[in-house]
């Protein structure tokens, strides 16, 4: 192939690429990008400010891009026709519960899969790594059944436990802690260090990215989650604030200011989470994708 | 910390049952969890799938009634797995090429190039419950974003979403907007971890920028390209919020998924073996796909 190549390129001669080509190229990228990025952020962009917008104005035909006049009343609105403070707070307290736990148990499991000797224990990571196969839609149906006979429908601890043992921390953590030297744990087990001594001293402070990636990428994905909440929620006692949201796209479906008003709210704390953890989201992506190469 | 330096001196870890204890304290807090919540759900979903289940009646078995209920009347199952194919079929390969074009514009060393890369992930951490509605009121056939801007250039755009016929393709847009940045990340890693040395090889052997990509990029890429592929077969196998949210299903049958559909049967309709039967159907699309592009990625995917 290479060779062919140099033939053509002799072919053609070396003006392959002409010599002024480049100065116009990062211009081309820029514009490029430019178009793609609004292309991008239009539908974000459009939801905050049609939540400013007044009722009228979002009818109008043709629709206005900048809000003629700013109705902040629209979020304290929507706050008051559904409880989106309390949506909220069990968001948080469903988010929070499932990435704690995920975080920690996942963590200790990882460590006996990464470094303890035991019987069966590639069997049983085996089993771990199978699950991942299964798509959550499958287990959806017997884990409701199983909240059922707990009684856990609409509970907080239905919302978290069900899905805070998924073996995707597990998988994450161990491919990490296989990644620290022995040496480093080899030198403190001969000064005595217990196994959790070692856990807790060598690799825990070092594990800090890892732990930040399973942090952050839990939250952002139960945040967005819709379907497991959906069915077990029911009461303004539990619903986190996706749910709430489409309930209340039920209630309000056509006031499009309140609409998307309730829709930024919402959608406020992930961007946050966003722009602040970015590094470790990405992280996440390309680590959960094998290395991505 | 209880009991450092009791146990010292003398290499513990030459004792197995030491170990085991261990181990089994550590994996304790976790596989309690992970067997009780997912690996018995799994393994009760296979079960489920052959039994009449309803939450008030219980359950009775029902052997392979569902499946054959499934693939001979049931015309809403069979809409729903045409429509997941579909929106496979063609929200996959748009979010792929996307995606990587997207990932070689922002793997130029330019200023600012990364804030670009955050402007594209964006769409996929902003909730899709949210971004489905914005999306249904961008496709309103009257007032909508998109058809006042078609209407500049006197263009009747369709009623996009309650439309038999624009329903799926106004759900694909929207899901390949979304998603493509996701693609891009694990595209912009692979990108990063090409060796300059051999760009700069090919460019000592002439080669145009195509020639670069043809002869380097795609083939060095490929490993990863397969990973994005199969990641994302894999996920708009399993789409739903967008379907729920924009559509809940119609016109019709016309975006009703696969997903939906479980979701439909299992919590609307109470129908749960059934909707244990259409989950597992899913389960062995994805399965089964997965493997068939295992099977055919020796043709084209080069490890070295």
């Amino acid at each position: 192939m290479r060779l062919l190549d140099s033939i053509g390129a002799a072919l053609k001669g070396k003006g392959v690429e002409a010599p002024g080509s480049k100065a116009y190229w990062p211009i081309l990228i820029y514009a490029t990008l430019m178009a793609m990025a609004f292309l991008t952020l239009v539908p974000i962009v459009w939801m905050v400010l049609t939540a400013f917008k007044s009722a009228p104005e979002v009818a109008a035909n043709p629709p206005t891009w900048w809000p003629r006049e700013w109705h902040p009343e629209n979020f304290a609105a929507a706050w008051t026709f559904a409880p989106f403070g309390r949506y909220l707070i069990n968001s948080f307290v469903m988010v929070g519960g499932i990435t704690i736990l995920q975080t920690v148990t996942s963590a200790l499991a990882a460590y006996a899969f990464a470094r303890l000797q035991f019987r069966g224990r590639d069997l049983l990571f085996l089993l771990y790594l199978g699950t991942l196969m299964i798509p959550p839609q499958v287990t959806v149906i017997p884990q409701f059944i199983l909240i059922k006979e707990l009684d856990w429908v609409d509970t907080y601890q239905g919302l978290i436990i069900p899905q805070a043992f998924t073996a995707f921390g597990v998988f994450l953590l161990r491919q990490f802690f296989l990644g620290i030297p022995r040496e480093l744990e080899d030198a403190a087990r001969i000064d005595g260090a217990s196994r959790f001594g070692c856990f807790w001293r060598i690799i825990l402070p070092l594990s800090g990215p890892a732990l930040a990636t399973l942090a952050v990428f839990s939250f952002l994905f139960h945040w967005n989650n819709l379907l497991w909440p959906l069915i077990v929620s029911n009461s303004d006692a539990t619903v986190p604030v996706v749910v709430g949201l489409r309930n209340f796209q039920g209630q309000y479906g056509t006031e499009w200011n309140l609409l998307m008003a309730a829709a930024a709210i919402a959608t406020i704390p992930t961007v946050i989470v966003y722009l602040l953890a970015q590094r470790w989201f990405v992280r996440g992506i390309t680590m959960s994708g094998f290395g991505g190469r | 910390m209880a009991g450092t330096g009791r146990t010292a001196e003398k290499v513990p870890w030459t004792k197995r049952e030491h170990e085991g204890l261990a181990a089994g304290l550590f994996l304790l807090p976790n596989l309690i969890g992970f067997l009780i919540f997912t690996a018995i759900p799994v393994g009760a979903a296979f079960v489920l799938a052959f039994y009449d289940y309803d939450l008030l009646l219980g359950a009775s078995w029902a052997g392979l009634e569902n499946f054959r209920e499934m693939f001979t009347t049931d015309e809403v199952f069979r809409a729903a797995l045409f429509n997941t194919v579909y929106f496979t079929a063609v929200s996959v390969p748009l979010s792929v090429v996307l995606g990587l074009a997207t990932a070689m514009l922002v793997n130029q060393a330019l200023r600012g190039i990364v804030i670009f890369r955050s402007i594209f992930l964006l769409p996929y951490v902003t909730v899709t419950v949210a971004l489905s509605l914005v999306w249904k009121w961008i496709y309103l056939p009257d007032i909508g974003l998109i058809n006042s801007v078609l209407g500049v250039f006197g263009i009747a755009g369709p009623p996009w979403l309650t439309s038999g016929t624009w329903a799926m393709p106004a759900l694909i847009l929207m899901s390949v907007w979304k998603g493509f940045g996701y693609n891009m990340v694990i595209f912009l890693a692979g990108l990063q971890s090409i060796p300059d040395h051999l760009y700069d090889a090919a460019k000592v052997d002439g080669a145009t920028a195509w020639r670069r990509f043809l002869n380097v990029t795609l083939p060095l890429l490929s490993p990863t390209t397969f990973f994005v592929v199969v990641i994302s077969v894999i996920s708009s196998f399993q789409v739903f919020d967008q379907a729920l949210i924009m559509t809940n299903g119609g016109p019709g049958t016309a975006t009703t998924t696969l997903v939906l559909y479980i979701y439909q049967k299992g919590f609307q309709s109470f129908d749960m073996g059934y909707a244990a039967a259409v989950a597992l159907v899913l389960f062995a699309a994805i399965f089964v796909f997965t493997v068939i592009q295992f099977m055919f990625q020796r043709r084209w995917v080069t490890y070295d």
